[in-house]
């Protein structure tokens, strides 16, 4: 019984440490920006989170015209057929890809993660940075305003008349930040969870205006909510135009090589093929000053 | 009370002096006392030591630290989340009052032996079934909106309203319940007397049992209450811009959780009050139940 009561709280701290001890220790080199030569990159070499198959996160549901149908596998769709060429060029074939589903903000929660990139419109950021590592951008996003056809909001002229409406933008976008920092509304903007509440409150009247990035915008007023507009679309930003990069888990070895190969689909042109396939209709879009 | 002090009446007494016997059991207690706080000092010590340790010395916990407990993201995401609070402190405000009638009316109706009220009594019972049957988070979604999309004149469109709606619809279920297992505790005894005392059954109701019952349940119903004000957050996902959605807008857009954490504090701080006013009233009550008996 005298040993017992020595042992036991012995046991506990002895345990304590050894579980402190085993737990692996973390390489976390900052990737972003650099780039590998295709030489470099045989997909036997690459560091992946299921050997031999390219494993992309997205989130779902996933909106037109980033992807199509709610299906990632299809190719079809801006971000899929991004994701598809990377992968293309980087050597994997069609079946070598897998998708699983990674809620926004699940994206950047520390800890390993269980896919070796992640495509979901995210912007890069120097504070994403510091939790995250992100490719080269792959897309260049204005900001655009929607209103009802016939709001009192649709026939404003600028920007600046925007701010005595009710405006709603998605949580942890851009397009929120855009609202609180360019429009600085009267009153304070009502934030979403994701673009299908967007819509509800704009179709009960909730919200006057919703700000989404500008091919999210178009597909919005064109498909979910046929009786609205585009009022126009405008560039937020703070230095340099705003970019979506893909996401990685920090320090993932696999970034050089994915930088590689946007660089090459850059140089080609096979990215902005991709790019005027899926969203040439947002050109047309008047800018609002 | 304790072991060590001596008793009363051994230090006074002028030329009395402790026998030899006497003073080796205060020695005894002594060392007994100084032993026990030995023991509890080092086990407080190595437990909580061990803990703190196994937190500290974990490979990831400069992440942890990086993205859980960052002052500089703590200081930014503040205002953003104090003023979301404030319309958690308002929705639980204005949800609690309402709750409690509601719900006393509820377990009132479900006790009513009158014939005419035999509809409303089947009613009541299945709105506190359905109602407990649906999860608290799947009425905010269906109030703030269903109801809008009615497209009713006259019905507000604002998501606060209706997310406080859909917290006292729930609550109320509950806490009807809560009142009735109270109403039913109350001995049949007190019910018998009433009658003898030629009271009506409204007036049993009203004098007899109904303060009897409040009283009894008041614990359990603030045990619910502590549950609504952190419930007030589930507003967060309709969009009501409270304290847990500011923190996750602010998380969302800078990739850091140090904002939950943030807004977690704001719910403790309101939470633990509460629980410990609960405990301050479960004990007064039971002081005065015994009445001095023991």
């Amino acid at each position: 019984m005298r040993i017992a009561r020595v042992v036991t709280p012995l046991t506990a701290a002895v345990l304590a440490v050894a579980v402190a001890a085993c737990a692996p220790a973390e390489d976390k080199a900052e990737q972003s920006g650099k780039t590998a030569s295709a030489g470099e990159c045989k997909v036997a070499d690459l560091p992946l989170v299921k050997k031999g198959v390219l494993t992309i996160g997205t989130d779902s549901p996933a909106y037109d015209p980033w992807f199509n149908d709610n299906d990632p596998t299809n190719g079809k769709g801006f971000e899929s057929a991004v994701a598809y060429a990377v992968a293309e060029q980087l050597g994997f074939a069609k079946d070598q890809v897998t998708w699983v589903t990674v809620p926004f903000n699940n994206s950047y929660k520390p800890g390993p993660k269980d896919f070796d990139f992640d495509i979901n419109q995210i912007s890069i950021d120097a504070d994403r940075e510091k939790a995250v590592d992100f490719s080269e951008g792959y897309y260049s996003a204005a900001q655009a305003v929607i209103v009802l056809k016939n709001s009192p909001a649709a026939k404003i002229k600028d920007l600046a008349e925007l701010a005595s409406f009710k405006i709603g933008a998605q949580t942890g976008t851009t397009s929120l930040t855009a609202v609180r920092d360019m429009i600085k509304p009267k009153s304070d903007p009502l934030v979403f969870q994701n673009t299908n509440n967007a819509k509800q409150a704009m179709l009960n009247g909730q919200v006057d205006a919703i700000v989404a990035d500008l091919p999210t915008a178009f597909y919005i007023s064109s498909v979910e909510i046929p009786d609205s507009t585009l009022l126009g679309q405008f560039q937020y930003d703070k230095g340099a135009a705003e970019q979506f990069g893909l996401l990685f888990e920090q320090g993932n070895k696999l970034l050089p090589c994915v930088n590689g190969a946007i660089d090459a689909l850059k140089k080609d042109g096979r990215l902005a093929n991709i790019e005027q396939k899926w969203l040439s209709d947002v050109v047309s879009v008047p800018t609002l000053k | 009370m304790s072991a060590s002090t001596p008793d009363a009446g051994a230090t006074t007494g002028a030329g009395w002096q402790p026998s030899a016997r006497e003073l080796a059991r205060r020695r005894t207690r002594q060392q007994q006392h100084r032993r026990r706080v030995l023991i509890a000092s080092v086990a407080t010590v190595v437990v909580l030591g061990g803990l703190v340790a196994a937190v500290v010395l974990s490979p990831g916990w400069a992440r942890v630290q990086a993205t859980f407990l960052d002052p500089h993201h703590a200081k930014e995401s503040l205002p953003a989340i104090a003023k979301g609070f404030w319309i958690n402190v308002k929705m639980f405000l204005i949800a609690e009052p309402l709750i409690l009638v509601a719900g006393l009316a509820l377990a009132l109706i479900r006790q009513a032996r009158s014939a005419w009220l035999v509809p409303v009594r089947g009613l009541a019972v299945v709105y506190t079934d359905v109602v407990r049957g649906i999860p608290t988070l799947l009425l905010v979604f269906l109030f703030a909106f269903g109801m809008p999309a009615l497209g009713l004149a006259g019905i507000p469109t604002s998501l606060f309203f209706w997310a406080t709606v859909a917290l006292v619809v729930s609550y109320s279920a509950y806490v009807a319940e809560v009142f009735r297992s109270g109403i039913e505790s109350v001995h049949p005894s007190q019910l018998a007397s009433a009658e003898a005392l030629a009271l009506s059954r409204a007036q049993t109701m009203r004098y007899v049992v109904v303060p009897q019952a409040v009283r009894r349940v008041v614990p359990p119903l603030l045990n619910d209450f502590v549950s609504l004000q952190k419930d007030t957050a589930l507003a967060a996902s309709v969009g009501v811009f409270e304290a847990l959605f500011a923190a996750a807008d602010y998380g969302n857009y800078k990739f850091n959780f140090t904002a939950y954490v943030v807004a977690a504090a704001f719910f403790i701080a309101l939470t633990v009050p509460l629980a410990r006013l609960c405990d301050a009233l479960t004990r007064r009550m039971a002081r005065r139940e015994r009445a001095g008996a023991l």
